[in-house]
């Protein structure tokens, strides 16, 4: 766990160097973010496929659609990761499929966590008959069945990267809504808003100064979710053959490597990386919500603590509150 | 017993909307739908194969709520037309085959996993940062992040056609005769033990990390520190009193988790060629056989609002304070 | 079959006397903070006497229900104990392993928790909650287990029928009195009660406290008795001591604390509570509020919100000193008292 070494407030015994070493937080939200060593290494994993895909042009120059050369290849200097079924270089495809890949999933977790917040609050906070009927069409779409839906919706509408993100939305937005509604209501009916209300604020100064930053947390959390969502989402879709074949995405990758019977054929090389990217990409995301509920949940602090100071006292590990003496 | 009925009431009102959604959704692209729907492949056709496919869909000229009460007619007859692509077979027979196998690999998926998955969860919250606690579950969820039908392709590959272990494709072997025989029953087994091992592990990170957070804050709870004060033994405390009830909040979200297992279900029989209702489902979209779509579309979503509904029954008896009331 | 005699008895309930049941010595607990360690409890002894009433009155966070924990060693992280004993019929709790504190709790010492609607457990029955603390510490048959069960009810006045109900089926102060009979299952020899009656309203709290005081003339256990209701406690209690901010300031029998309080914090607590009877006098609160336990005040805790505060107190903690015989205040040798001419001698902090 990481630990910083403070510096004793003033007034506090210079002496005292005992006990645990205490976390100290810097920026409350970079912290909260990236704090625990879990959610850096998975910030550090997104960002390597973020970075590769900003900069494709530079790291994997040439066109990925470009036919270029046998069928099935396997890796080798020419082309690093072999080719695939239809004759395209698979590194290149990785690479800039990165590219939509990352746009459709953080495009669509946006927009489903605006969507969410939105009738979230409204729903949260205002209750009554617009909580009802808004919580109704919440729980719509959250029993009726995501993938299947999605399969329907694309059946009829016109393949498309706007219509994936759009789809993606529709029926993903339910999910945070729920949350973010408990989370308003819990937060309406605490003093502060309370006092704000009496006191006649402006309900939308009250939502965005009172009520918004307090929820910021599982917001973030919220979004990480969503972006997790999208892009598992939307990769099988491509697989299935449902969006747009004709887009390099790491879906489409696998649709086509898929559909040229590249396992068949043994052709291991067309099929792991777009898919492992994806696997890593969703792996990397959810360590960092793993990693900021390590930092913000006060039982696990709590624990953390004491079972640091039980380690550096070389004490075993008990259920019961754990005897460190010290000096007094 | 209230609860029930609302939950009831809700899930009558939400399947009237996917009835609504089935309708509508042909209906809503401009232009002549047959047409566009049949793409390509319309112009080949003559005047009057256009027009039996567009009866077959339920199109027609006539006013739309006359359309509509046809086409409610037809349902509540349990006539969802015919399948184009399974012709002349009509949709109910073809999707009823599907269930049986959507629902056994389902089943037998979701049991394994919810059962181990909620069992790691458990031990592991008991005992935080241990090995359990803090290498297993990373471990599934990242197991968890593959996709559904890449993880599939993997294991196919792998132990199917690498190391000729397992079948690859279908739900049994065809050569042999159907029924309650030995030989049947090995083989729909051996079928399944693929896709179901996806299946597995695909949803075992999720169950298991979603236990262990409720876990964390059930353990703070009152009702456990004076357990623990009573000097009972730990397996008693962990199951009997923290887990117990660190369950409810997991009902809960069991019938949400459905669906997105569900989904997870459609890839896998999709790599798996296991004819199920998912399978079904992308084979008819991809032949373009709508009204095998429209009627898998309606009985999945039949299929989840009972199960839902299940769930919300059992929950009554899981948490005796809904009970009452 | 009665239940002094039932084979629940435990071994050592009566003693001679002269040894204290419960002896704490030198108790320090400390909660890990991100700021640095908070000092819950600094530096407290006292002990119980067979068939006693103990009072530990306090403010809220002044370390008294976190004392009540520590006797169970049920304190949640972040706490840790970082010094002392704490003796019971002569074994130390802070010594014992899992295994020991198993065998420990519950038959010595058992404990009524703050809030009983929090401590049943909401999706089990009540006749199983009495039941599985019998059955783990005695090997009897389950039957015999709700035999014994539907006995303790019938003492704290709930039909046996109820054993088959939920918690949430039972008012506030059946679910107290539950907790209470859970309490005495295994005939410990002292029961600790945190804020028993708080959660309560005020009749019902009279009725449960006049039904303990019943079973503890016939059942012969201790009690320590935790409140923050000065008030009541004096009434209920034989023996009392004051906490403020994680220490003792002053421990003496309760009829003493209460018509001749010594130290200022005591004066003003008992002066915040209006009496039914009596003068009609003006109410006095504490101005301020408790200090912060990571950073406290130096010398005496109470210092800054104390109006006979001088200049050694800033400094200086004081320790405990029998001023009178067998009252213990907080204070520096050689202060007048407040009330009487008497000037303290020097006496050693020992505790009673």
């Amino acid at each position: 766990m990481d630990t910083v070494e403070k510096k004793l407030p003033v007034g506090s015994d210079p002496k005292r160097k005992r006990g645990a070493r205490i976390n100290i937080p810097r920026t409350s939200a970079l912290y909260t973010l990236l704090g625990s060593p879990k959610a850096r290494v998975g910030f550090v994993i997104v960002m390597l496929f973020v970075l590769a895909a900003i900069f494709a042009p530079l790291v994997a120059p040439g066109d990925p659609k470009e036919f270029v050369g046998a069928t099935n290849q396997p890796p080798s200097a020419q082309n690093i990761m072999g080719t695939n079924p239809q004759g395209k270089d698979v590194f290149r495809q990785l690479v800039w499929g990165g590219r939509l890949s990352l746009l459709i999933g953080f495009g669509s977790g946006a927009l489903m966590v605006l969507i969410a917040t939105i009738v979230g609050m409204i729903s949260g906070y205002k209750r009554g008959i617009v909580d009802d009927i808004l919580n109704f069409i919440m729980n719509l779409f959250l029993v009726i069945p995501g993938l299947p839906l999605l399969v329907l919706l694309s059946a009829y509408l016109k393949p498309g990267t706007a219509t994936v993100i759009f789809s993606l939305a529709f029926t993903g937005w339910a999910y945070n809504a729920r949350i973010i509604r408990a989370q308003t209501m819990s937060l309406r009916e605490k003093d502060f808003v309370a006092a704000a209300v009496v006191s006649g604020e402006p309900v939308l100064k009250i939502i965005f100064v009172h009520i918004l930053p307090n929820m910021v947390n599982i917001i973030v959390g919220g979004f990480i979710g969503a972006v997790i969502y999208g892009i598992m989402a939307s990769t099988g879709l491509a697989f299935l053959g449902l969006a747009s074949t004709q887009d390099v995405t790491w879906g489409t990758n696998l649709f086509w490597a898929q559909n040229g019977g590249a396992l068949m054929i043994g052709a291991w090389w067309a099929f792991v990386p777009s898919g492992l990217a994806v696997a890593l990409v969703a792996f990397g995301l959810a360590l960092i919500n793993y990693g900021m509920d390590e930092i913000t949940n006060p039982r696990l602090i709590a624990e953390r603590d004491v079972k640091s100071v039980l380690r550096k006292a070389k004490l075993p590990r008990m259920r019961a509150t754990p005897v460190v003496p010290h000096e007094h | 017993m209230r609860y029930i009925m609302r939950r009831l009431g809700f899930y009558l009102a939400a399947l009237a909307v996917a009835i609504a959604i089935n309708f509508f959704l042909p209906r809503l692209l401009p232009g002549d739908p047959a047409t566009i729907i049949l793409g390509t492949s319309s112009g080949r056709l003559g005047p009057e194969e256009l027009q039996r496919v567009r009866e077959a869909l339920g199109l027609s000229d006539a006013p739309l709520i006359q359309q509509f009460g046809i086409y409610l007619s037809r349902l509540f007859q349990g006539d969802f037309g015919t399948s184009y692509t399974y012709f002349p077979a009509p949709v109910t027979k073809v999707i009823s085959t599907g269930l049986v196998w959507t629902f056994l690999l389902g089943a037998v998926s979701l049991i394994f996993s919810f059962v181990m998955g909620n069992l790691i969860g458990i031990i592991g919250s008991w005992r935080r940062g241990g090995v359990i606690d803090s290498i297993v579950p990373p471990l599934l969820i990242l197991i968890g992040s593959f996709p559904a039908f890449f993880l599939a392709l993997g294991l196919l590959y792998a132990f199917g056609l690498k190391l000729d272990l397992l079948p690859i494709a279908h739900a049994y072997n065809n050569r042999l005769e159907q029924g309650f025989n030995l030989p049947f029953i090995l083989s729909v087994l051996e079928h399944m033990v693929l896709p179901a091992t996806t299946a597995v592990l695909l949803s075992i990170g999720g169950w298991a990390l979603g236990m262990r957070n409720v876990m964390v804050s059930v353990l703070a709870d009152d009702y456990v520190t004076m357990a623990e004060a009573k000097g009972l033994k730990q397996i008693r405390i962990m199951f009997k009193y923290a887990a117990r009830n660190a369950l409810l909040p997991g009902v809960t979200g069991f019938g949400i988790a459905l669906g997105a297992i569900l989904s997870g279900q459609i890839l896998i029989e999709t790599v798996f060629s296991y004819p199920g209702l998912g399978y079904m489902l992308i084979y008819a979209v991809n032949g373009r056989d709508y009204p095998l779509m429209q009627g898998l579309f309606m009985m999945i979503t039949v299929g989840i609002l009972v199960a839902n509904f299940l769930v919300d029954i059992l929950y009554t008896r899981l948490d005796p304070r809904v009970r009452a009331g | 079959m009665s239940i002094e005699t039932s084979e629940f008895v435990n071994p050592r309930r009566t003693a001679d006397g002269k040894e204290p049941l419960l002896d704490i010595n030198t108790l320090y607990v400390e909660y890990l903070t991100r700021r640095g360690p908070a000092k819950a409890v600094n530096n407290v002894s006292f002990s119980i006497q067979p068939g006693e009433v103990f009072g530990l009155a306090g403010e809220s966070g002044c370390g008294k229900s976190t004392i009540a924990h520590t006797i169970l060693r049920v304190l949640k992280p972040p706490a840790v104990i970082t010094g002392g004993q704490i003796l019971f019929d002569g074994e130390d709790v802070l010594k014992m392993n899992d295994r020991q504190l198993e065998d420990f709790r519950w038959r010595k010492v058992s404990m009524v928790f703050q809030s009983a609607m929090n401590s049943l457990n909401p999706v089990i029955t009540v006749g199983e909650q009495v039941t599985d603390v019998i059955l783990r510490h005695n090997k009897v048959s389950k039957k015999d287990a709700y035999d014994r069960a539907a006995e303790l009810l019938k003492i704290v006045g709930i039909e046996p029928e109820r054993l088959k109900s939920f918690p949430h089926q039972m008012s506030g102060g059946m679910r107290q009195r539950v907790v209470i009979a859970i309490a005495l299952a295994l005939n410990p020899a002292m029961m600790i009660m945190d804020e028993p009656t708080t959660a309560l309203d005020v009749v019902v709290q009279k009725d449960i406290l006049q039904q303990i005081q019943q079973l503890k003339e016939t059942m012969g256990f201790s009690i320590l008795f935790i409140t923050h209701d000065v008030s009541l406690m004096v009434e209920f209690s034989d023996y009392m001591a004051i906490m403020y901010a994680g220490e003792i300031v002053e421990k003496a029998a309760s009829k003493e604390i209460f018509t001749n309080p010594i130290h200022p914090y005591t004066q003003g607590l008992l002066s915040s509570f209006p009496s039914l009877t009596g003068k009609k006098r003006k109410l006095t609160g504490i101005p301020g509020s408790p200090p912060d336990l990571v950073n406290p005040p130096t010398g005496c805790k109470f210092h800054p919100r104390c109006t006979r505060c001088t200049h050694k107190e800033t400094e200086v903690a004081p320790q405990l000193t029998e001023v009178l015989p067998g009252h213990w205040v907080a204070v520096h040798a050689g202060m007048p008292l407040p009330t009487g001419n008497d000037r303290i001698g020097q006496s050693s902090v020992a505790k009673r």
